[in-house]
């Protein structure tokens, strides 16, 4: 299969001014093209993550975003498949440069939040479960990554100064970062005063909501090739886009049950392990050669979940592995060095695309204070609520 | 006495004053699905084509729990004030699945520990002009 490669990279600074989410997005990919050295005519094909909280325009938003650019004519996709909407997007893109559709494709996420905890779109609908997790349970997000949280500190004797630690590193990790919406190091007093969303995680646990926008521009290996002098390209080794394997018999958002185990063999791996495992075996690499990785911390203590899901340790080995600094700046493989969601709230569409506006930085070298030492592969992964795995592999 | 209201209709009974979940069982393959949702089963091994609506175990074991101190956005029925909730995640042994529900009112969240019994109670949710709005929920104990 025929390599695929980023040229460019842009990012819209992460806030909360509740701007329409084209602005930004328009703001990224300008960023992008230009770090790529291309114009927008150069773009042969526009991939958009959707968000659904902008009315119709934010349904479309990849035709949105490319008459927000200036229509030129060139085919378009919107993918929605919550956080990990920027990596189908990513996905959709890659499949047309190599199916020799296209040399050149941009892809954009980008969303305005709303205030609070994200609520189901408006409607009376009890067949769907995000409806019905909402009115029949209150399980908002926060319930579920609490749920994970405390699983955590029941099975692995994790605590809350554990939790507090990630704060703690990813806050410090961010305050360089000029795309970073908080600039702040977090102390564990000031955590321990932070008020309980959900117990056992206090509201600086928890990720913002927030506007921001980040895109890619996507070439062949060719097309890079040739414009090397221009940007210094790295390459997608892998784009994983798994979904479960049933019997899913982890909780997950937005269900209010898992599968039954009855009836069918356990899958050979949990979904959130299926998803960096298809990652690491497309790109032929294990675990021991990441230079540094963008997890989703939704919440603290997800990062730690994420540390084992991505190999990093054995299953309750995480709590040791962040006390060791192994996952800081400067340690063996630095985790969230962008800063992660702690330091920039989540704006759904953008955020798996932000992850690799990120580890491109590292791996060209150019992340300036935040730049982990001679980085050369990088993964970014999350999930996203309705079953969507995302995992991104970048080599330089 | 004010009726009492599933807040929503067809996942759970309290008839006989014995609250039970309401799901759905493939007679082929044994799977259990909460909510029954479709009509189908969803085991890709099974070529099961209808459910039968099922009553699920009324007791498990904990997973997990959660205690929510902020109100929830719509659709959630936040009372006024607010009264915070816990949630807990159970797991059923014959089913082989984890299913949600509040925990019943009086728990104290910091007395439960994990794999302790459950059991299923129906309790009011929120409370109008109609009635009284009822839930399943989770309740430690059950006897062992
Ligand atoms: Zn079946």
């Amino acid at each position: 299969m025929s390599d695929v490669r980023i040229l460019g990279v842009g990012m819209h600074p992460w806030g909360k001014w509740g701007r329409n989410f084209a602005e930004y997005g328009v703001v990224a990919a300008r960023a992008a093209l230009a770090d790529a050295g291309l114009s927008p005519s150069d773009v042969q094909y526009l991939a958009a993550g959707n968000t659904m909280r902008n009315g119709y325009p934010g349904y479309v938003a990849g035709s949105t975003l490319a008459q927000a650019l200036g229509w030129s004519g060139i085919p378009v996709s919107s993918s929605y498949a919550a956080c990990a909407s920027g990596a189908v997007a990513l996905d959709a893109a890659r499949a047309r440069i190599r199916a020799g559709q296209a040399d050149v494709a941009l892809v954009i996420g980008a969303d305005t939040a709303p205030k609070g905890f994200f609520g189901p779109l408006p409607g009376d609908r009890p067949e769907d479960p995000d409806w019905l997790r909402f009115h029949v349970l209150g399980a908002t997000n926060p319930t579920y990554f609490a749920l994970y949280a405390r699983r955590r500190m029941e099975c692995f004797g994790a605590t809350p100064k554990d939790f507090a630690a990630v704060k703690v590193k990813n806050s410090r990790h961010g305050l360089s970062n000029p795309n970073a919406r908080y600039r702040k190091l977090f102390t564990e007093d000031e955590i321990a005063e932070s008020p309980i969303v959900a117990d056992p995680l206090r509201l600086v646990d928890i990720c913002a909501t927030s506007d921001g926008a980040a895109a890619l521009v996507l070439t062949s290996a060719d097309y890079a090739a040739a414009h090397e002098a221009n940007s210094r390209s790295v390459r997608v080794a892998a784009v994983s886009t798994v979904t479960p394997t049933y019997p899913n018999t982890s909780l997950d958002l937005p269900d209010i049950a898992t599968d039954s185990g009855v009836g069918a063999p356990p899958p050979p791996r949990a979904f959130r392990d299926s998803i960096a495992h298809a990652a690491y075996e497309e790109a032929s690499l294990a675990p021991s050669d990441l230079s540094c990785a963008e997890v989703y911390d939704l919440s603290t203590a997800l990062e730690l979940d994420w540390y084992e899901n991505i190999g990093l340790c054995e299953p309750g080995g995480a709590e040791a592995l962040l006390h060791s600094g192994a996952t800081t700046l400067g340690g063996r493989v630095p985790v969230n060095p962008s800063g992660g969601l702690a330091s920039f709230g989540e704006a759904i569409p953008a955020q798996a695309l932000a992850q690799i506006c990120e580890l491109t930085w590292q791996l060209r070298g150019e992340a300036g204070e935040r730049q982990v030492e001679n980085a050369r592969v990088g993964l970014a992964i999350n999930q996203g609520l309705f079953g969507h795995g995302s995992c991104v592999i970048l080599t330089s | 006495m004010k009726p009492r209201i599933p807040v929503v209709a067809g996942l759970f009974t309290e008839d006989g004053g014995q609250a039970r979940l309401l799901g759905g069982h493939c007679p082929r393959c044994g799977a259990w699905f909460f909510p029954k949702q479709w009509s189908f089963c969803r085991n890709p091994h099974c070529t099961g084509v209808t459910l039968d609506d099922a009553e699920l175990s009324s007791r498990g074991r904990l997973w997990s729990w959660a205690d929510n101190r902020y109100a929830p956005p719509p659709p959630y029925p936040a009372r006024d004030p607010f009264v915070p909730y816990g949630v807990a995640a159970v797991e059923l042994a014959d089913e082989q699945m984890v299913v949600l529900g509040q925990l019943a009112t009086g728990t104290d969240p910091e007395r439960l520990s994990l794999g302790q019994e459950m059991e299923l109670v129906v309790e009011p949710l929120f409370e109008d002009d109609d009635g009284l709005h009822t839930v399943w929920k989770w309740k430690p104990g059950g006897g062992s």
